[in-house]
């Protein structure tokens, strides 16, 4: 009796609610079609042979077993992480340092400054590297141009052996995100308050160690952040190295360009028919990705002289 | 190579002993530093416009030409014979204001529930909405494919816009929102006078969600606007291409009429850019706001 009750206070309760759980809906819905049904049946046919069309095949591990054994799959890892680790140096660095030259009270036209450094974030990337192809160009772009001026000879970027198509993409991921990274830490140090500063002073800080053991302290929970972003971005890099090879669906010459997005894609659905070895590549790239944020997460978190709740409010209440 | 880190050797020292010769000297190797990285990062944007007023041979000319030059009427003209660019454009339009519409839509009544209603199961499906913000979009990349392709919608927009339109971060965005900004009291009030739970959200808490609106509004145009691999793999038809594509096609497939193609992609870049420029803040505020609110 007391159960039937119960369950009928429950269904009230669903039924009173009926109209939060109309408006969440959508969300679940949409989820569950479009991505976790998509995640599942993907991780069950990385199993299976299959183009796409006609019956699939068991496959067992193959799938998997056949990835780790091609070359170019390695080829395509080392790429990007090349890309993915030498890019961060100046997009986090050159962030991080723009951000502290704004912040201070030395220079004026803080929004003209930002305004300009932000300006790639708003533009096709597309385009961005279109521009970049021909300032990259072998006989003709900017960039040799400059380098002759100090009498170096003309560098085959785009072409020669490839080796410097990564080079090219640093250049323009670098420059396309200094701004993005340069503008949230930017935000990051305006929260924090100026008494902070001045205390430290007081108890006799220099100037190096307010930078070291007050300023990166504080903005390291913006700092993980933008390092997961970009991780998970570099993982998924496909716009700027598949058109700066002309639409090169192996990556330039000697897979110079070659990332992971690309190589995947060129499994299934755009190059061929490999719908299950595509899964499997999908599968190691998330792998991978939830790997290296974990790993972000343990190491920032740890070392933490002050105390990660109390910087946390102080950061949102600004 | 060595004349030249040569160069940028003895240009940081001399910045680093300038900084350090007083408060002026100070600021004059800050503003060095600023205005040049500023150059850098105009540099490509002012070369795009140059090069979409230069002949091809122009461009291909070294040493490279650095003023504006006196064919722009030309490349505009083989641009149009080459491509429908407005065709494009008004396709842009279509995906990436639908989907904004949606998202807005579906994140804030999503975000309100989450917020204002003490429904039976609420922080597990919050945890749920959550958890699901860790998971990266690319395992269901493929399975995501074909089942467009079994939906028919290959060359459908809705392909596009459907997937994500109600995504947890909006919704999680959208509630953090309504928590700090929506007053109960005026729940109940609308409530006493008879609202229905509909009305009182489009017409008591809908106005009060405009900021919100405008940030998440802000952020998902950008990216759909600028949305490359997705389009990629599913309008596969000139007459569908969105602008990122048809500059792509421009480049792989037509061959190197560089003045047309430049003049393209400044008339994709320019709309945008223009309405950033002209609301710098506005902008910076919504497109970071996920990052710096958490």
């Amino acid at each position: 009796m007391k159960a039937v009750m119960k369950k009928n206070r429950f269904l009230a309760a669903l039924y009173q609610y009926r109209v939060a759980y109309v408006y969440i809906a959508p969300f679940f819905i949409l989820f569950t079609i479009f991505n976790l049904f998509p995640m599942a049946y993907g991780f069950f046919l990385s199993f299976f042979r299959w183009d796409g069309l006609s019956a699939m095949h068991f496959n067992g591990l193959n799938n998997y077993i056949n990835l780790f054994k091609d070359v170019l799959f390695w080829k395509a890892l080392r790429n990007t992480l090349f890309i993915g680790i030498i890019a961060h140096i100046p997009i986090l660095l050159g962030g991080l340092v723009l951000a502290y030259i704004l912040n201070s009270k030395l220079v004026k036209g803080q929004n003209i400054f930002k305004t300009i450094y932000f300006m790639p974030m708003v533009t096709s990337s597309v385009a961005i590297t279109i521009i970049f192809q021909n300032l990259f160009g072998f006989n003709y772009g900017l960039i040799n141009w400059f380098l002759s001026l100090f009498g170096e000879a003309p560098i085959n970027w785009l072409g020669g052996d490839g080796s410097l198509i990564k080079v090219a993409v640093i250049v323009m991921f670098a420059w396309k995100w200094v701004g993005w990274n340069m503008v949230i830490y930017l935000a990051g140090m305006q929260g924090i308050s100026n008494d902070i500063y001045e205390a430290a002073a007081i108890d006799g800080a220099n100037h190096t160690q307010i930078v070291f053991r007050i300023l990166i302290p504080l903005l390291k929970p913006i700092i993980l952040f933008t390092l997961i972003q970009s991780t998970i971005g570099m993982f998924n890099l496909f716009t700027e190295p598949f058109v700066l090879t002309g639409s090169s669906w192996t990556g330039g010459t000697n897979n110079g360009g070659l990332t992971l997005m690309i190589y995947l894609l060129n499994k299934a659905p755009q190059g061929g028919t490999l719908y299950g070895y595509a899964s499997a590549v999908a599968y190691v790239i998330t792998i991978m990705i939830v790997i290296i944020s974990v790993f972000l997460n343990t190491v920032m978190a740890d070392k933490d002289p002050m105390g990660g709740g109390k910087k946390k409010g102080r950061r949102n209440r600004a | 190579m060595k004349t030249l880190l040569l160069i940028i050797a003895i240009a940081a020292v001399v910045l680093i002993i300038l900084a350090r010769t007083g408060a002026v000297g100070k600021k004059v190797a800050l503003y060095v530093i600023l205005l040049m990285i500023a150059f850098i990062m105009l540099l490509p944007f002012y070369m795009m416009f140059v090069m979409s007023t230069l002949k091809t041979n122009e461009i291909y000319s070294f040493p490279p030409i650095l003023t504006f030059g006196s064919n722009l009427a030309e490349n505009f003209k083989n641009m149009t014979a080459a491509v429908n660019l407005p065709r494009a454009f008004l396709n842009s339009c279509i995906v990436t204001f639908c989907y904004v519409i949606l998202v807005l839509f579906f994140c804030s009544i999503g975000g309100y529930a989450f917020s204002v209603y003490d429904f039976p199961g609420k922080n597990l499906l919050f945890a749920i909405l959550l958890g699901t913000m860790m998971i990266p979009a690319t395992a269901s990349m493929i399975p995501w494919f074909i089942m467009m392709s079994k939906f028919g919608w290959i060359n459908d927009y809705k392909a596009l816009i459907i997937p994500s339109c109600a995504n947890a971060f909006g919704i999680f965005w959208m509630r953090q929102y309504c928590q700090n900004n929506v007053p109960k009291a005026l729940m109940e009030a609308a409530r006493i006078d008879g609202c229905s739970e509909w009305t009182i959200f489009f017409h008591v808490i809908a106005p009060i969600l405009k900021p919100a609106y405008a940030s998440l509004g802000i952020m998902n145009f950008v990216n759909q606007w600028n949305e490359f691999t997705q389009a990629l793999l599913i309008l596969r038809k000139e007459k569908y291409y969105t602008l990122p594509l048809l500059l792509r096609s421009m480049v792989s497939d037509r061959g190197n009429d560089y003045g047309a193609i430049m003049l393209a992609s400044t008339c994709a870049v320019l709309p945008l850019l223009i309405a950033f420029l002209s609301a710098s803040k506005f902008f910076m505020d919504g497109l970071t706001a996920g990052a710096v609110k958490e």
